[in-house]
């Protein structure tokens, strides 16, 4: 859209506009060279500096539950065990599931990009607490170094959801290592929405009201507050399996008189919640990248940022759903059963907002709106098939199958990790300055949609075809898909690896991004790339609404913030 | 067709043509009506999914910035957000009213069920018929007969699933669960384990075997143990010694057992309770929490000191107490009968628990 230049030439398949390579130079004042040495970045309070250290050590505990993944499909190349012992196998899923979910997943977007974005995209210069920030980066180094020690130790194989009196009292592997920290990574996620919650309401530059703020911000914001109301009910859940566990109180042994069927509540309670701290701000990223690359402001602004606050809402109140056979009340199950369907309804709306965004708009296909493409298609194959799940009598059948294992892979890696890599490539300019490899990355966003499919579209009919989760060894009748499985995991291996070596080379030997590569109207494409420690020079004002790309056109300097 | 690609794909190909099937045997009753749902629910899936990506498709084409360079913006339209807020929340409210009463048609159990008892364990399933008959890691029903399975576990939790028949429901330590379904094709079934339940999960699998009514009749026969559950019930009541203060007099210290099963009764804290199976068990277990109105607490705690079994066979022989003439049989029996029975040892004592 940007008007001047692209009048006479021919109109350019993308949108992309660079600064002059010839001349271009990286600013000599930003946050990255602010300080040098190592301490400058250990001490930091910068929430763009905190966001770094997280994305580095998520990036490094991502591949780490990739390799572990890789290892569960080689394993289930053969019907027989034949690859690792079963204890082993347990362990690898276990670890895989404790590190992607809660090292990974819940982290992904918001200590990154929401951590890097939030406070630019209000128009203030930190987050409301940048101690607490740096405090919640330890925590969360703490929890994961705890989980390597288990890890390394020998393993721990309680799955990752520790079911109670398994966890309690069968298994003698390092199971309070692992709750530890879960637990302490756990603070690490309420400090993290805590300071959201805080910035949100009290740190929004003048003019920015609560419905011109990005639909990032709000997703965000949903997402918090049920990091910081359901992650003590995680807390608590795992400090009465380690109570149990060192001092015999009978809490979930129905032997010394506890419930077994308490620890599935109070896991539930957190980890569906959870399943939305993933997702919301994953939502958040492709509400901004359809936005850009359609040119258009997202459609119904206001129906999709209820939306996210609708699912945080009702996210709290369907938990029960992951144990309609564990013989509760039939009637009980009635409830959640229809109002896991309740839930579903502002997903459906997202998908069909996002979707007439585009409509009448101007589109390009970089590399983030690939992803969010491939984030679009996923998440609706992901959305739909929870339908199945949430409806009483077809869970009985599906539940604990691999049908569940391919239905939230899809939401969570199909839906998740694709809006996080478009996210990290949406921003990568912005947060080095850099570009990447715009043909690579379109290829890796190919092959990681390929390989995705062809890894998780099986597991949907093993699981109909009744083949359960968490099995080392399977009847030889399920082998075939099971064998198309690991084909595709090898794909989605190589399209996970991608982005990690071009990226990496990117930092030296990226075209000089310039500060709106994307013309794009968020407050902060209109600062300096990288951003100066303070972000901003002066306090700006928000005199538009979001997502306004006429004002966007009529700015005639938009670098008027920039120092050289 | 082979010279032209790898012998080995085509290996691969032909395999899965003639072994792999993209879809369960329909063995039970209630498969079809899973079934329904489940083309439901994949119609829908594909219908919105295509519908999804047709119109992603639809704009990417027409709205591409070579053919459309100014975007034109639009707010929103209340029309069409009504439109996909109501035609889904539609389809979800269908889905489950159609899911919740498939739900219940699956889980409860129609009166005349026969009833087999289901214990599971780390890692094997223990099957017994009310006639005595053991099976471990293996199930024998008849076709045409409604089934019902009680179930409890001896340690933690795991899950009965017979893919075939579309049932499946967690087995709990502590409390039993219950499940039914009637078979319709004779044949071989797999059974899983389907909640993870530690080292020898996946080797936690039967073999359920559907038999026609005579076949079902001669299998029984054949392995008869020569007692039933009652029967071990029985001895075991005796050696225990309930029979003591459960003796149907009318001094007893302990309430009449005969006719209780089914009934309702009024406990010391006034409230009104239906005898069923897990009230048995609980209060064998937990006496202090069941006083009948009328009795004195007097009546110690067994926990810890009958297996599961053991309460299976009490239940059953209990369930089957139609008055008073077994109880003073068995008062006698005991009486004469010195050898006392061999009791199954107490689960925990089994188990090995830390």
């Amino acid at each position: 859209m940007s008007t001047a230049n692209s009048q006479s030439a021919p109109i350019s398949h993308t949108i992309l506009s660079l600064p002059d390579q010839s001349t271009a130079r990286m600013p000599k004042r930003s946050y990255l060279n602010n300080e040098d040495g190592l301490l400058s970045w250990l001490l930091t309070g910068d929430h763009k500096r905190i966001a770094i250290l997280y994305l580095i050590s998520i990036t490094f505990f991502f591949f780490i539950g990739g390799a572990f993944a890789g290892l569960i499909r080689l394993e289930l190349l053969t019907p027989q065990p034949d690859l690792v012992s079963a204890d082993t196998y347990n362990k690898f899923f276990t670890m895989h599931g404790i590190i992607m979910v809660f090292l990974f997943l819940v982290p992904s977007v918001p200590a990154t990009l929401g951590n890097f974005l939030i406070p630019i995209m209000l128009g203030a210069k930190d987050l409301a607490f940048p101690k607490i920030n740096l405090l919640s980066w330890y925590l969360y180094l703490i929890g994961g170094t705890l989980t390597l020690a288990a890890l390394v130790l020998g393993g721990v194989d309680t799955g990752w959801t520790f079911t109670t009196p398994l966890s309690t009292h069968y298994l003698n592997t390092h199971v309070l290592t692992a709750a530890t920290a879960i637990f302490i990574a756990g603070f690490s996620s309420i400090f993290t929405g805590l300071n959201f919650i805080v910035t949100i309401h009290r740190m929004r530059c003048p003019g920015m009201t609560w419905f011109r703020m990005p639909l990032f911000v709000w997703s965000h914001y949903a997402a918090s507050l049920l990091m910081v109301l359901g992650t003590p009910v995680l807390a608590i859940a795992l400090v009465l399996v380690a109570l149990e566990r060192i001092a015999g109180i009978g809490v979930f042994d129905p032997a010394k008189g506890g419930d077994p069927l308490l620890f599935q509540h109070l896991f539930w309670f957190y980890s569906h919640p959870a399943v939305y701290i993933m997702i919301l701000p994953g939502m958040g990223v492709i509400s901004e990248v359809i936005s850009t690359f359609s040119r258009k402001r997202v459609f119904g602004y206001t129906a999709v940022a209820f939306s996210s606050v609708a699912i945080a809402l009702f996210g709290f109140f369907v938990w029960e759903h992951h144990m309609f056979i564990m013989g509760v009340s039939n009637y009980s199950a009635l409830v959640f059963s229809l109002l896991t369907m309740l839930v579903a309804v502002p997903s459906a709306i997202k998908i069909f907002n996002w979707t007439f965004t585009l409509q009448k708009g101007s589109i390009t296909f970089e590399t983030p709106m690939l992803y969010a493409f491939g984030f679009m298609g996923l998440f609706t194959i992901g959305g739909l098939t929870g339908v199945f799940l949430g409806s009483l009598g077809m869970d009985i059948h599906l539940t604990e199958t691999y049908f569940i294992v391919a239905h939230f892979h899809f939401v969570m890696v199909g839906g998740m990790l694709m809006a996080f890599l478009a996210g990290v490539h949406f921003w990568w300019p912005k947060m080095t300055g850099r570009m990447y490899p715009e043909s690579l990355s379109k290829l890796a966003a190919v092959t990681t949609f390929i390989g995705f499919n062809l890894t998780f579209l099986p597991q949907f009919i093993l699981g109909y075809l009744g083949m359960p989760r968490r099995y080392h060894a399977y009847p030889p009748e399920f082998q075939v898909l099971n064998v198309l499985s690991t084909a595709g995991a090898t794909v989605l291996g190589i399209g996970y690896m991608l982005p990690l070596l071009y990226l990496g080379w990117s930092l030296k030997y990226g075209a000089i991004a310039g500060n709106n590569p994307w013309q794009a109207t968020g407050l902060e494409w209109q600062i300096q790339s990288p951003p100066i420690t303070p972000n901003f020079i002066e306090t700006p004002i928000m005199d538009h609404e979001a997502y306004d790309y006429e004002w966007l056109a009529n700015q005639t300097k938009h670098e008027v913030t920039t120092v050289g | 067709m082979d010279r032209f690609i790898s012998p080995v794909l085509w290996q691969f190909l032909t395999k899965w043509l003639h072994a792999s099937a993209l879809f369960p045997a329909e063995a039970s009753g209630i498969s079809p009506y899973v079934d329904a749902l489940y083309f439901f629910l994949l119609l829908m899936t594909i219908i919105g999914t295509t519908l999804v990506a047709v119109l992603l498709l639809t704009f990417c084409l027409r709205y591409r910035r070579e053919k459309n360079p100014v975007a034109t913006q639009v707010e929103g339209s209340t029309l069409l957000e009504a439109t996909w807020t109501i035609i889904p929340l539609a389809i979800f409210l269908l889905v489950f009213v159609w899911g919740a009463l498939l739900y219940f048609r699956i889980y409860d159990p129609p009166t005349n069920a026969m009833n087999i008892y289901i214990v599971g364990k780390q890692w094997m399933w223990k099957a017994e018929h009310p006639g005595g008959q053991h099976e471990i890691n293996a199930l024998h029903v008849p076709t045409g007969r409604p089934v019902q399975l009680t179930m409890i576990s001896q340690d933690v939790f795991h899950s009965f699933s017979i893919p075939d028949f579309r049932v499946k429901r967690e087995v709990i330590p502590g409390r039993y669960s219950t499940v039914w379904f009637e078979a319709t094709e004779p044949g071989t079934y797999h059974l899983f384990c389907t909640q993870y339940c530690g080292t020898l999960h996946s080797m936690m699998i039967g073999e359920v075997t559907v038999l026609t009514p005579d076949d079902y009749k001669k299998w029984l026969d054949q392995s008869n143990s020569g007692m039933s559950l009652a029967q071990n019930g029985e001895r075991l009541f005796a050696s225990m010694g309930c029979n003591a203060c459960h003796s149907g007099n009318a001094a007893a210290r302990g309430p009449n057992l005969a006719g209780v099963y089914g009934s309702k009764l009024i406990l010391t804290d006034g409230s009104e309770r239906l005898v069923d199976d897990a009230y048995l068990r609980d209060a064998i277990l937990n006496p202090s929490q069941h006083v009948t109105a009328g009795y004195a607490p007097i009546m110690p705690t067994y926990q810890g000191q009958i297996s599961e079994d053991g309460l299976i066979d009490l239940v059953e022989y209990i369930k089957g107490l139609q008055n008073n003439y077994r109880v003073q049989q068995t008062l006698m029996t005991s009486q004469s009968d010195q050898a006392a029975p061999t009791t199954p040892t107490a689960a925990t004592n089994e188990t090995g628990k830390p």
